[in-house]
């Protein structure tokens, strides 16, 4: 393990323009805005091809025979390549190899890729894709995932067995609650170019979260050397989770090396919906036992999550699910039965908060009702609980060691002012918006807590790294990485920490391929800032203290080298001597649980609570979400304007999920694949949001900073649901809430 | 494909008359080519000036939903309003709503509401159909192919008061769960109408015999009232919503919209 890298910075450095602590405008902030920047979707190049991708329309069905004949007699189509033309492995997986490139034998959920083609034009190839004649047998689906649990049909169980099983508490309170399948949407579609070198090799700029472990897929399906496959970043409108897993990217390379010609593709809406994976639903039953003093005293959980068709990362979205079962409580005796189960609906995986979120929509749940039972007011409760830092985590036993301000995020989030009633009669405030279908005597307004909490960084044992490398070139100072920028705002933090540790104030961040460095991992789990952030924290300080080392200076700027208050070295020689450094950041080291699922298997943690306030038309099942408060452990806020970026697009999200995002899959098909259908919140359904950042330093990332991705999601679809239940009475065990659950029980 | 621009109503009707496929504002025609529908023949209507006229009680049949919000009758810019977004509104057209009849259709409880007629234009003529005959189904009417809507035609006097309201899953640009309008006139006269409960917009005529006879707001045969339209409606359940939601939401929805119309008329 890398050593963590200092954090002491020097008064001069410290005063760094656009360094660390400030709300550094994003260098790409402008070129988005104004519809100059380069998305994967606006690459093109000379003497391009258009791919299209024949999918199943079956769930469950086996191939007898694909007739690519007449795709290829239609003027214009170039290649119909099938699971024969794969040159080496067939299977691909992030976790597990265990999904087809394409199809060979068996599909497995709709939407399978079966073919693809290239063309000249992108609607001769979709015109082609439909021509290619698949015959099938059906088969039966298995599409209920507590049928595929009782058949043995998982990805992953893991049994959590800690304390004593003969301890009971005197009052206990048990449910059963229900996630729905979000999909992460983001705007910008799966998206790439492959381009063949001429000497068998190929580059391909595509969407992605990880360019590295795209690199290793497709070198092992193309049967390549990894030197003859570059990955590159592109540009990338939102990820979310969707784009950890390969979709795309082997099939352009596949049809490039073909063809000898580049290829592009541009997912539609509704293939976007197919083309990746979704947020796992799940159903969870839970059992709470406290005592008196509303101490917990046993928690059990049986946690199932749908897989769907494929592994993806089923099985540590199952860990996190389990893990954080308890929530950001003490509790000593914990079992917990999880399973991650297989079945012919679409493949999920990763998403935003990565099964945290399932099991905090039921924890909190939990808690509001064992309050109720205790007579006890629900913070008092939460507050008794709270965990701390130096306490054990609730499921797994690890001993927090980092800060991990759980009471300091009630206290400081109860005390947050409320917000005055509200008594305008502006439709645009009220439930239904431009519906006009609610006066302000049809809403009870409710008010809902709750808290979260989620691991940072890869966990259960991964060798979790990332390289970055500093380098002084005329043009200034240049940060590179391959740590992708989805719109997160990587690219700006990363060279504030450059610019605070350099002292120099021009740096730039470049994007750069698997060919020319190492990996940074995957931008998800909140980890990007900590990790890649690190990695250059370490870098520039290591190149920092190089140079002064060299020349006796005292330290670095954009004129270069002081020493007693004169210029030694011009920043043009020291731009023209070859400096850079090169470092790779781990994060400390974690195990891999042990047969009662114990251990140390997470670096870092991170709470944040919400309070919700909703007004809810009761006749009608509808809700305005008024305002979202919140309070969020940071670790230390390396760019303010970011924190809160990324807090109040969380919280939309977990909003969306709370109230209408979810993919409705009925015999394994998706009903709505489209925006018409798969409801995203609008800004008339966006609430107010007010956050405190929450800064106790002491983590290892760099200058203490904790990753904010994913908190914001977590708890934010929690405290909804229990606003909701505040102002109806009603159990509301399932998200999303649609209008009939709160209508058809309320009455009028 | 065939791709014609029509400039005039007479290029228009020469297109349809060749079996062309009327394209207005396009906000439901090309959702269907994007979900793969490929016409071979289409004619563009947006450049025909005499389809965005607005005489009266005649609104052409081009009269974008961004022109009816702010100058169309009371409940028909309410509606028009939900049409999905700026840009859309700036789009779509009355015309098109009628012509695509969609169940869902935002403009369309209105019409029945008001008894509003269709006209249909040929190169055999021109011909109006009252609301009821021209919509016959899910997404059918009884327009021939190569008839044009050329515009709805409302009547002379329209009813004092008029209140739309469309339950959605979210506050704004959303289909409709259910929709509805309900007019009252200074005799008493009711009209209840609802969008999205049946294959057609529907009125509810026991509904409307039991309203014509409440005055107070707060009358307990309100009641009553609401349960006729909910058992009047014939929904459906699909991924949207449930037939038990959307029968309850249209009770609701016009029982409100009622007690509006009262409160108005009391004031």
């Amino acid at each position: 393990m890398t050593a963590p890298p200092s954090t002491t910075l020097t008064d001069h450095v410290t005063g760094t323009v656009n360094g660390i602590g400030e709300s550094t405008v994003r260098p790409d902030g402008i070129p988005k805005l104004q519809g100059s920047f380069a998305y994967a979707s606006d690459l093109e190049t000379e003497g391009m091809l258009w791919a299209a991708t024949v999918r199943s329309p079956h769930p469950h069905a086996r191939i007898v025979d694909i007739d690519p004949g007449p795709a290829l007699a239609i003027g214009g189509v170039h290649a119909v390549l099938t699971a024969e033309d794969v040159p080496g492995r067939l299977l691909f997986g992030l976790e597990h190899p265990d999904q087809p490139v394409l199809a060979s034998d068996v599909v497995r959920y709709w939407g399978e890729p079966v073919a693809i083609v290239a063309a000249e034009d992108p609607e001769t190839a979709r015109i082609a894709a439909a021509a290619v004649t698949v015959e099938y047998v059906v088969l039966d689906p298995l599409v209920d995932p507590e049928e595929a649990d009782t058949r043995d049909e998982v990805f992953r169980r893991i049994r959590i067995r800690r304390g004593d099983q003969d301890v009971r508490g005197s009052v206990v309170v048990e449910g059963v609650y229900e996630v729905g399948m979000q999909d992460q949407a983001p705007l910008g579609t799966e998206a790439g170019l492959a381009i063949p070198d001429g000497e068998g090799g190929v580059d391909l700029y595509a969407t992605t979260q990880y360019v590295h472990a795209d690199h290793s897929q497709i070198v092992a399906s193309l049967d390549l050397t990894a030197e003859m496959v570059r990955s590159h970043p592109t540009g990338i409108g939102g990820a979310f989770g969707a784009r950890e897993d390969v979709n795309l990217h082997i099939h352009l390379c596949m049809l490039a090396l073909y063809t000898r010609r580049p290829v592009k593709q541009v997912y539609q809406r509704s293939e976007s919906f197919t083309g990746h994976v979704h947020r796992h639903p799940a159903r969870l039953r839970y059992r709470h036992e406290a005592d008196e003093d509303g101490r917990l005293v046993r928690v059990e959980a049986d946690v199932l999550i749908d897989g769907g068709a494929y592994a993806s990362t089923t099985s540590a979205v199952l860990g996190n699910a389990c893990y954080f079962a308890v929530g950001p409580y003490k509790c000593d005796n914990v079992n917990v039965d999880g399973v991650g189960v297989r079945t012919n609906n679409p493949p999920c995986g990763a998403m935003r908060g990565f099964g945290a979120v399932q099991v905090c929509f039921a924890h909190e749940a939990q808690m509001d009702r064992l309050a109720a039972a205790l007579d006890m007011d629900p913070l008092e409760l939460r507050r008794r609980n709270a965990l701390a830092t130096g306490d054990a985590l609730a499921t797994t036993g690890q001993r927090i060691d980092t800060p991990l301000p759980t009471r300091e995020v009630i206290d400081s989030l109860v005390a947050m002012p409320m917000p005055e009633d509200d008594d305008s009669e502006d439709p645009l405030r009220l439930p239904g918006g431009t519906g006009l279908t609610t006066e302000r005597r049809d809403v009870r307004r409710g008010v809902g807590y709750a808290f979260g909490i989620k691991n940072l960084g890869f966990s259960e044992g991964s060798d979790d790294y990332a390289q970055a490398r500093v380098l002084l070139s005329p043009q200034g100072a240049i940060v590179e990485t391959a740590a992708i920028e989805v719109g997160q705002g990587l690219v700006t933090v990363v060279g504030q920490i450059a610019r605070s540790a350099l002292g120099i104030g021009n740096v730039e961040v470049r994007h750069i391929d698997t060919s020319r460095i190492g990996s940074a991992g995957s931008t998800s789990a909140s980890r990007q800032t900590q990790l890649t952030g690190g990695a250059v924290l370490a870098a520039a300080t290591a190149l920092r203290d190089r140079v002064l080392t060299e020349f006796a200076g005292e330290y670095l700027d954009d004129d270069g080298v002081w020493r007693d208050g004169e210029l030694v070295v011009p920043y043009a020689e020291l731009a023209s001597g070859g400096w850079e450094e090169t470092t790779t950041f781990r994060h400390p080291p974690t195990e891999e649980p042990d047969e009662n699922g114990q251990g140390t298997l997470h670096a870092d943690f991170a709470v944040a609570g919400h309070r919700a306030i909703v007004d809810v038309d009761v006749g009608l099942g509808l809700v305005r979400v008024v305002r979202i408060d919140t309070a969020q452990d940071v670790g230390k806020a390396l760019n303010p304007e970011s924190v809160r970026g990324q807090i109040e697009g969380g919280i939309l999200q977990g909003v969306g999920l709370a109230m209408m995002e979810e993919l409705i899959v009925e015999g394994g098909v998706i009903r709505n694949p489209t925006f018409t259908d798969y409801l995203l919140p609008t800004v008339l359904d966006a609430p107010d949001v007010e956050a405190l950042l929450i800064e106790q330093e002491g983590s290892w990332g760099p200058h203490g900073a904790k990753g904010v991705g994913e908190p914001p999601t977590i708890s934010s679809t929690a405290a909804v649901a229990a606003a909701i239940r505040e102002a109806t009475g009603l159990a509301l065990p399932r998200v999303p809430i649609r209008p009939e659950h709160v209508a058809l029980e309320g009455g009028v | 494909m065939d791709f014609v621009v029509a400039t005039d109503l007479e290029e228009a009707l020469d297109a349809l008359g060749r079996g062309a496929l009327p394209l207005a504002g396009g906000t439901d025609l090309m959702v269907g080519v994007n979900a793969g529908q490929r016409p071979d023949n289409v004619v563009a209507l947006r450049r025909v000036r005499e389809l965005r006229q607005r005489n009266g009680q005649r609104i052409g049949a081009g009269v974008t939903w961004r022109v009816i919000e702010d100058e169309g009758p009371r409940a028909l810019a309410q509606a028009a309003r939900t049409v999905g977004s700026p840009q859309i509104r700036n789009a779509g057209t009355l015309g098109g709503n009628v012509g695509t009849a969609s169940p869902a259709g935002d403009g369309l409880p209105f019409l029945a509401a008001v008894d509003a007629e269709i006209e249909l234009t040929s190169r055999e003529g021109v011909r109006t159909l009252r609301w009821d005959e021209f919509f016959t189904g899910v997404k059918e009417t009884a327009r021939r192919t190569d008839e044009l809507i050329t515009a709805v035609v409302l009547p002379a006097a329209l009813p004092g008061r008029q209140e739309f309201a469309k339950i959605g899953v979210r506050n704004a640009m959303v289909i409709a769960t259910v929709a509805c309008v309900v007019t009252r006139a200074d005799d008493g006269t009711t009209t209840v109408a609802l969008g999205s409960v049946a294959p057609t917009p529907i009125r509810i005529p026991e509904a409307e015999e039991l309203a014509k006879t409440l005055s107070d707001p707060g009358s307990a045969a309100l009641d009553e009232f609401q349960h006729l339209v909910a058992a009047g409606v014939r929904p459906i359940t699909d991924h949207r919503s449930t037939e038990e939601y959307r029968r309850h939401g249209a009770g609701v929805l016009a029982r409100r919209l009622l007690t509006r119309c009262l409160r108005e008329g009391a004031a």
